[in-house]
């Protein structure tokens, strides 16, 4: 194989990798949500207090996700 | 660029020159970006003048926009920062109205978003970065520094710990710019792509019939983008809060 395709090659394979990463921050920001509204439904009086945090973790996790797509991005329209 | 009969997402975010400008051989053109930017400016300018001039006891409809814009973003700083936080009010309302009219407007078909990209919401994650360091060392002076510091760790660990805290410190900004960048672009790059497979499907004979399946994905996808267009920013006013709150307190 001639070395231009195979590195158009390795680009996608690799764009297509870095999405995984982006599964696995979507399995981290349900596991977040998921445990606030099981401790919500258990005490909602203390709920409204603790939303602002949940979207801190939410944010923090889905930020990992979107390094990832920017990887697959910049591998697919910069390099 | 790309062929007919391709998706091409990438090119809703290209920067168009309205009125080119050449100062000092800088290229300082008005282009569309900074056109829905001034868009965006304007409509809370407007917003928050027009919502605030009456001062009914009884607010009408835009008064309670306004009055309710206030209070959020009230809440959402005293919860985080205590009520010190509140001189920095006036940036952090102003960052949340104009990231929340940004993202909004560009929902509107056709139109343009500013915050999908990087040189925009990089340039508010460092305005605030700097907000955070200058109001440290001016609040606390070296004591400031104790941020890098956690306390009750054992001294072979230390300098382990001032690195770690170092970098995360760094690398701030960073995350901040990319994830309000990153959730408009990916949003916007969706609703493209599904928006094309419906035109393709259309124009592929009997396969119309599926249409209205990518169709109904797009319109769903568009209610998703909404809510995505206000949470982003909040987390961005929620996490400017947070960083202020290590320039009011800190120490560990």
């Amino acid at each position: 194989m001639e070395l231009a395709a195979a590195s158009a090659l390795a680009k996608f394979i690799g764009a297509g990798l870095a999405c995984l990463g982006m599964g696995l921050a979507a399995i981290g920001v349900g596991n977040i949500f998921g445990n606030f509204l099981s401790g919500a439904l258990r005490n909602p009086s203390a709920a409204d207090g603790q939303f602002g945090r949940a979207f801190i973790g939410a944010a923090l996790a889905e930020g990992l996700g979107i390094f990832c797509f920017v990887v697959a991005l910049v591998l697919l329209f910069v390099v | 660029m790309a062929q007919p009969g391709t998706i091409d997402p990438i090119h809703q975010f290209e920067i168009q020159k309205l009125v080119p400008i050449n100062l000092f051989g800088f290229d300082m053109s008005f282009t569309n970006s900074a056109l829905w930017m001034v868009i965006a400016v304007a409509v809370t300018t407007l917003v928050m003048v027009y919502g605030s001039a009456s001062r009914s006891i009884v607010p009408g409809r835009l008064q309670s926009l306004a009055e309710m814009a206030y209070e959020f973003v009230a809440n959402t700083l005293t919860g985080v920062t205590g009520r010190e936080g509140m001189k920095f009010f006036p940036f952090v309302f102003s960052l949340f109205m104009f990231v929340f009219a940004a993202n909004m407007l560009g929902m509107i078909p056709g139109s343009f978003t500013t915050t999908s990209h990087i040189i925009v919401t990089a340039a508010f994650a460092m305005l605030v970065i700097t907000v955070v360091l200058v109001a440290g060392i001016v609040g606390h002076g070296s004591h400031f520094f104790g941020l890098f510091v956690p306390s009750g760790v054992p001294g072979w660990l230390l300098p382990f710990m001032v690195l770690i805290e170092v970098v995360s410190f760094v690398s701030r900004p960073i995350s901040l710019s990319l994830r309000l960048f990153g959730n408009m672009l990916a949003g916007h790059i969706a609703l493209k792509v599904f928006g094309a497979f419906v035109a393709a499907l259309l124009g592929a004979g009997a396969a119309g019939i599926l249409a209205p399946l990518p169709l109904l994905l797009a319109v769903a996808l568009t209610a998703l983008e909404f809510l995505v267009a206000f949470l982003q920013a909040y987390v961005f006013t929620i996490l400017t809060c947070v960083y202020l709150n290590d320039a009011l307190h800190p120490g560990h």
